[in-house]
């Protein structure tokens, strides 16, 4: 009896946030099926297949829906965004006042130190909101 | 050819504390306390019990506690942990477990002291690394999330949210064992303090303490018992996911499946409800959940909670003890909706009582949206 191989490795949230570290947005890829998921997980979340490929993301997305959270002192963005792959994830706009952000606005990810390493989002350069 | 579930069980007793703000006090004193007086209510005694369903936010073991506080020993337990839904999936567990002989006298229990505590949500801990770092509200910014696609998608207003309020306070001026009472005006709502765009102070619900309970029993055995039985026609769950972004259409929650199941099992349908209960965390989620449980079209709930129809002398009475939103929440309301469907069905509600009332429905909510739990209730002339 030995660990079934097709699970060997780091898991999948450290694979993650290893990429992350250094300055890389990964999203999983179903081989079978191609669906993309995140958060990431050990098979694909459409297929079931443990087929998955890691592949650096386009840091395209749309704005599926929006907040703004407000607090005495600060008011920030908190967004869904629709990944160009097919994936939804939470993040947060910057960029613009958060009252400005709009479901259906065209951004685009980076990575930002805060001190630990997360994916923003800020408007494209000359998309559309 | 009917389920062989519909009507099987009933609910025998109903505990209710009624102490929304009672400092001095664990969230299993008030637990205990909802479960004398449940089984009073029925005329059973705590010897009687054989099945405990219980979920408590500030505890991770709390079927363990409960025992131990209450002094039972039983045969069947399930402390099933899905939010605030928590008490309508140990109801369908229940129904089946008596179906079966696992259990006898099936006793539901919950208990918070949340707002003399501190006054915050009690949240179970649940680390949820890819939302942390963005810092959304929780819950509320989920919802808010949920409502803005709502809003965008179909048009619905925060007038529309602000009527649900209206509709809520209303009912609770009726019930005067409703914590939230006096007069609140659609201007005080709108002009609330915006905490996550577009919900406000006064759409989310209220912070108090509470306790409930309740006793089931296979319907043959709750007839002899002190209360006429309400019985349990049909139950649904579904579970869809834990985080908000992972939930798949934000505009249309996993309600619409639960409720397919209990209309299924029960045999009824939305025109055959005198009275219906819907976990009302924010004002937003009433209007949602009307649409999904079938009682308008998707998109059509804002105009539908706007027209009247959900307040005092509309068409479909909705959250009569005033809900979460001004009756009471002590962080896991769902056990409430359940409470009220049953006074509802016995008669015994008073100035705000739903006359001939004789089928209800109680739909909960936990999570963000996450899980879904539809209970259909009737009368002994429903069967």
């Amino acid at each position: 009896m030995s660990p079934d191989p097709r699970f060997d490795g780091p898991g999948p949230e450290e694979v993650w946030l290893t990429a992350l570290k250094e300055g890389r947005f990964l999203l999983q890829h179903c081989r079978t099926c191609h669906a993309c998921r995140f958060p990431p997980a050990l098979v694909c979340g459409a297929c079931g297949s443990s087929e998955i490929e890691w592949k650096e993301a386009s840091g395209r997305g749309t704005i599926y829906s929006t907040t703004t959270v407000r607090e005495r002192d600060n008011n920030y963005n908190v967004s869904l965004v629709d990944l160009a792959e097919g994936a939804r994830m939470m993040s947060r706009v910057d960029g613009v006042s958060p009252d400005e952000v709009r479901i259906g606005m065209e951004v685009q990810a980076r990575i930002v130190a805060e001190p630990e390493p997360i994916v923003l989002f800020a408007p494209s350069a000359g998309g559309a909101s | 050819m009917s389920h062989p579930l519909r009507g099987r069980a009933a609910i025998a007793g109903i505990g209710n504390t009624k102490r929304w703000n009672a400092p001095g006090r664990t969230p299993f004193d008030q637990m205990q306390e909802a479960v004398i007086l449940a089984l009073e209510d029925c005329g059973l005694g705590l010897k009687d019990v054989d099945g405990l369903f219980c979920a408590i936010s500030s505890s991770g073991l709390p079927v363990l506690n409960a025992a131990e506080r209450l002094g039972i020993s039983v045969r069947h337990a399930d402390g099933t942990m899905v939010g605030g839904a928590s008490f309508l999936f140990h109801l369908q567990n229940a129904v089946s477990a008596l179906d079966h002989g696992l259990c006898d006298v099936a006793l539901i229990c919950y208990g918070s002291n949340q707002l003399s505590a501190g006054g915050r949500l009690v949240s179970m801990p649940d680390p949820q690394p890819y939302e942390a770092p963005y810092k959304p509200r929780y819950p509320i910014s989920s919802y808010a999330l949920s409502a803005a696609r709502h809003m965008h998608d179909y048009g619905t207003t925060r007038e529309n949210l602000a009527d649900v309020a209206l509709a809520a306070r209303t009912w609770a001026n009726l019930n005067p064992d409703a914590f939230a009472r006096g007069p609140l005006t659609r201007d005080e709502i709108l002009s609330s303090r915006m905490v996550s765009d577009p919900i406000t102070r006064a759409d989310c619900c209220l912070v108090t303490d509470g306790g409930a309970a309740l006793v089931l029993m296979r319907a043959d055995r709750a007839r002899d018992l002190a209360k006429p039985p309400i019985y349990v026609l049909g139950t649904g769950t579904a579970v869809s996911h834990r985080q908000i972004a992972a939930m798949p259409d934000l505009t249309t929650t996993a309600a619409v499946e639960s409720v397919r199941r209990a209309y299924d099992m029960a045999g009824v349908g939305p025109s055959d409800i005198d009275h219906v209960m819907v976990y009302d965390a924010f004002t937003f989620t009433t209007l949602l959940f009307l649409e999904d449980l079938g009682f308008c079209p998707k998109g059509e709930g804002g105009s539908f909670v706007s027209s009247g129809a959900i307040a005092p002398g509309g068409s479909l009475p909705v959250n009569t003890n005033g809900g979460g939103l001004s009756c009471n929440h002590p962080g896991m309301y769902g056990l409430f909706t359940i409470i009220e469907a049953v006074e509802q069905l016995r008669g015994a509600c008073g100035e705000r009582q739903i006359q001939g009332a004789e089928i209800a429905l109680a739909h909960a909510n936990g999570g963000v949206l996450s899980s879904q739990a539809t209970a259909i209730l009737g009368t002994a002339a429903t069967i």
